[in-house]
């Protein structure tokens, strides 16, 4: 059996245990009908069925159990509460963590597994259905054909047979039986046709015929009898064994080998060829699953198609400039073709952006089970309700937020949602609620978490950073800044990990795993009311909408997604703090200026920052920048081109682009200048 | 030409596995993903069997085996129902539905080239 085919099932019982999980939730939301359950029984079912062709027992076992409490259910209307739609939510999660260890990952929790199984095994038991948990009926069927070549003891038999017209009713074919008999040994097949009425009595629904048959083959009885498995019933059926060397005579004169019985019995099929003909056409009406029907392709071909359409783009900017560049008086028709042609290549780019594109809804619906299980772990009810999850992302995007967002949804639930008896005190309902909301903002795509819990201790994080010595005792910093010290490295340590959210992972390493995305993360809380982790991140990690600005007679790209506005500087905005500091007076609070070319090692000395343009970038930690640079030249859509493998880390640069005349650009890692700038340091 | 069959599961694993088995043995597989499109495909491309799983969406094996026969569409063409359980009671009401025979699942390709030889033979 191909592995292809094998991935192609675990890929398949991804879609199918999401399924599930959709059909459970509806279910324990109250929220479902009759087809909801029909439609987890088939999803558990399919499991069931390609875990069967590849011999995966225990998930075979697992998925037999669960399967008969749906099919009990939907047979028998049982009556499906809250309680048990809890069970059916835990045995969903294990039949994932089954499909995770049949796929050779991490092992399913053998005591999770054992607890879960035997629930499900004593509800069958007090709904009267526990007997019908027998695997014995679902062994693969082996048919022994007798491909051995160990010594062949022939023996003859003696087969009388005589289909009853419901055999062809059926759809049976005695010459077809005949075949497979001849494929088990040597065959000789005589016709009785002695019942065949004259033709005016001829009856074609009727059937007339017999035969007897002489089979010498090395196969037991049992094999022999096998080949008329279908049509037990539907025929008067006789199979002997002679013994050697008597050789009884057939009694019939009429002897015909197996080509000319076709024309005799075939007189059934023909007629049957005609009846179905005119009907055939009935269902010709267009197919509804047309509309959306799908296409599997490989991620590799659909990235290699991004990475063209990309060049494509450089490339058309490169013709632009070269036309533009030309010594030609009436520019303005190939100009016109060539405005024409980038709006072609963006709208392919489009729409290959929008084949990797893919909604929310199945990592939300992981976040679920997060959710559910760090509730049990911890005594608390959660509800989780989720908003947007059609909302595309790309496919790369979406696969790398699991860990990060499962991160912070433990948090949430572990340090963010109380107990429900403080719940109660404080004056909220029992039952927390974490709120996953997913939406489009300008070019970036935009996932909340937001948790109805006590809130960040600002108290105590001050004295944890404080402690740990990342921040002076004297710090003077506002609720924002404190509430972004989570995001520092080194923040959550041993002293405060729970045996639930804590697994030696800090907020610092969701925070990378977001800007390794290209996105950014923010937190905001309010005492008593709760938390907000805000994660921005790009729409896709292939091309991204830059500003080309001048620095030190280099042009850089900065992402526009970090770019909160720009700002000329003004008489008397700019202040002086010492020989290298200075800050801006934005709307009357300052900001921290950052001279990119001096940061990067471009320029020795500050330039005049009445001179530059400042770009205003938010930093992670809550805090603002304003970056120095010398002149803007226009906002771009650029293609992202990695530096990783091509040169070390540079600090300051996130990647490379290729501009319009061929010429390489880095493009700019506001966050990492902010962080390298000297006045960095000397703020932290 | 090859035999014709037309392979109805709505399982996308079940479906690789009956196309690359039983092209593997010489036939040509034609899929549908459920019932009714099942019996759709059946009507533009005029298999010679018919195997088709039971529990499907839209309309399911027995009403597969329903329309093909009740409705004179495939009076006489086989049809193998893919079960999952071989009592007897449901090998009877495979039959009185009017298919032609069924393959137990899981199934191996033995068995399963076994079964549409007997109610199909091997044209070409």
């Amino acid at each position: 059996m191909s592995s292809s085919i094998q991935d192609t099932f675990f890929e398949e019982c991804e879609e199918l245990l999401e399924a599930i999980d959709e059909g459970l939730t509806a279910i324990d939301d109250g929220n479902w009908d009759g087809e909801t359950v029909n439609a987890v029984f088939r999803a558990v079912h399919s499991i069931k069925g390609g875990a069967g062709a590849f011999g995966l027992d225990k998930l075979v076992g697992f998925a037999h159990t669960f399967e008969t409490v749906f099919d009990g259910l939907r047979s028998e209307n049982q009556k499906l509460d809250g309680k048990l739609a809890q069970l059916l939510l835990r045995a969903s999660d294990n039949l994932s963590d089954l499909v995770v260890e049949a796929r050779g990952g991490k092992p399913a929790d053998p005591e999770t597994h054992g607890a879960v199984t035997n629930e499900l095994q004593a509800y069958l038991e007090a709904e009267g259905l526990g007997e019908e948990v027998d695997l014995s009926d679902f062994q693969p069927m082996v048919l022994d054909l007798g491909f051995t070549d160990d010594q062949p003891s022939q023996a003859s038999f003696l087969i009388r047979f005589r289909p009853h017209a419901t055999l062809y009713d059926s759809g049976n074919e005695p010459l077809f039986l005949f075949q497979a008999l001849a494929e088990l040994g040597e065959i000789d097949v005589t016709l009785d046709e002695s019942r065949l009425p004259k033709l005016e009595s001829f009856d074609h629904e009727e059937a007339y015929l017999s035969w007897e048959i002489r089979l010498t083959t090395d196969k037991s009885e049992a094999v022999v009898d096998s080949v008329f498995e279908f049509v037990h019933g539907l025929c008067d059926l006789e199979i002997s064994e002679e013994v050697a060397g008597s050789k009884e005579d057939p009694g019939l004169d009429t002897s015909v080998d197996a080509s000319s019985v076709k024309d005799n019995s075939s007189e059934h099929t023909k007629q049957s060829s005609n009846t179905s003909t005119p009907n055939a056409k009935a269902s010709a009406k267009p197919d509804a699953k047309a509309a959306n029907s799908t296409l599997r392709v490989d991620l590799e071909r659909v990235d290699r198609l991004i990475n063209t359409v990309g060049e494509l783009i450089i490339n058309h900017s490169m013709l632009a400039q070269q036309i533009h560049n030309l010594d030609v008086d009436d520019l303005r028709a190939v100009e016109n073709e060539l405005e024409a042609f980038k709006s072609l290549a963006r709208e392919i780019q489009e729409c290959v952006m929008a084949i990797r594109a893919q909604p929310v809804k199945p990592l939300f619906q992981r976040m679920a089970r997060i959710v559910r299980e760090a509730s049990a772990a911890t005594g608390k009810v959660t509800r989780l309700v989720t908003e947007g999850d059609a909302t595309e992302v790309d496919k790369t995007v979406i696969e790398r937020l699991t860990d990060p967002m499962t991160h912070i949804l433990r948090n949430a639930v572990d340090h963010g949602i109380e107990k429900p008896e403080a719940r109660l005190a404080a004056g909220k309902s029992e039952d927390g609620e974490i709120r996953l909301t997913a939406s489009h903002r300008s070019g970036s795509v935009s996932i909340e978490i937001r948790d109805d819990g006590a809130g960040l201790n600002r108290e105590k994080i001050r004295e944890i950073a404080v402690e740990k010595n990342l921040i002076p005792r004297d710090a003077d910093l506002s609720d924002s800044e404190i509430d972004s010290l989570l995001f520092l490295p080194g923040f959550s340590t041993a002293s405060e990990v729970s045996n639930l959210s804590g697994r030696g992972v800090g907020m610092d390493v969701v925070r990378n795993s977001v800007m390794a995305l290209g996105g950014r993360i923010t937190i905001s809380s309010t005492p008593g009311a709760g938390t907000v982790f805000t994660i921005i991140l790009p729409l896709t990690m292939a091309v991204m909408d830059g500003m080309v600005v001048s620095v030190a007679d280099q042009t850089m790209v900065v992402p526009i997604t970090s770019i909160i506005e720009t700002i000329r500087a003004t008489e008397g905005a700019v202040h002086c703090l010492g020989p290298k500091e200075n800050m801006l007076s934005v709307r009357g609070s300052f900001v921290p200026i950052f001279d990119v070319a001096q940061v990067l090692g471009l320029r020795a000395e500050s330039r005049d920052p009445l001179n530059a343009v400042f770009l205003l970038v938010e930093t992670q930690m809550g805090g603002c920048g304003a970056l120095a640079v010398d002149t803007i030249h226009d906002q771009r859509q650029v293609v992202i081109k990695s530096l990783d493998g091509v040169c070390g880390e540079t600090a300051g640069v996130a990647a490379a682009t290729i501009l319009g005349d061929g010429k390489i650009a880095m493009i700019l890692d506001p966050e990492s200048i902010l962080a390298e700038a000297p006045a960095a340091k000397a703020l932290a | 030409m090859k035999t014709k069959v037309l392979a109805i599961d709505d399982s996308r694993t079940i479906r690789s596995l009956l196309s690359e088995t039983l092209s593997e043995a010489g036939f040509e597989v034609i899929t549908a993903e459920d019932g009714q499109e099942g019996v759709e495909t059946f009507a533009k491309t005029k298999p010679d069997v018919v195997i088709t799983d039971i529990n499907m969406p839209r309309m399911d094996g027995y009403g597969v085996i329903e329309t093909l026969r009740g409705k004179k569409i495939a009076t006489r063409v086989p049809i193998l129902v893919l079960t999952t359980e071989s009592s007897a009671e449901v090998k009877a009401r495979v039959r009185g539905a009017g298919a032609t025979g069924w393959i137990g699942k899981p199934f191996d390709d033995e068995s399963l080239i076994f079964a549409i030889k007997r109610v199909a033979g091997m044209a070409g």
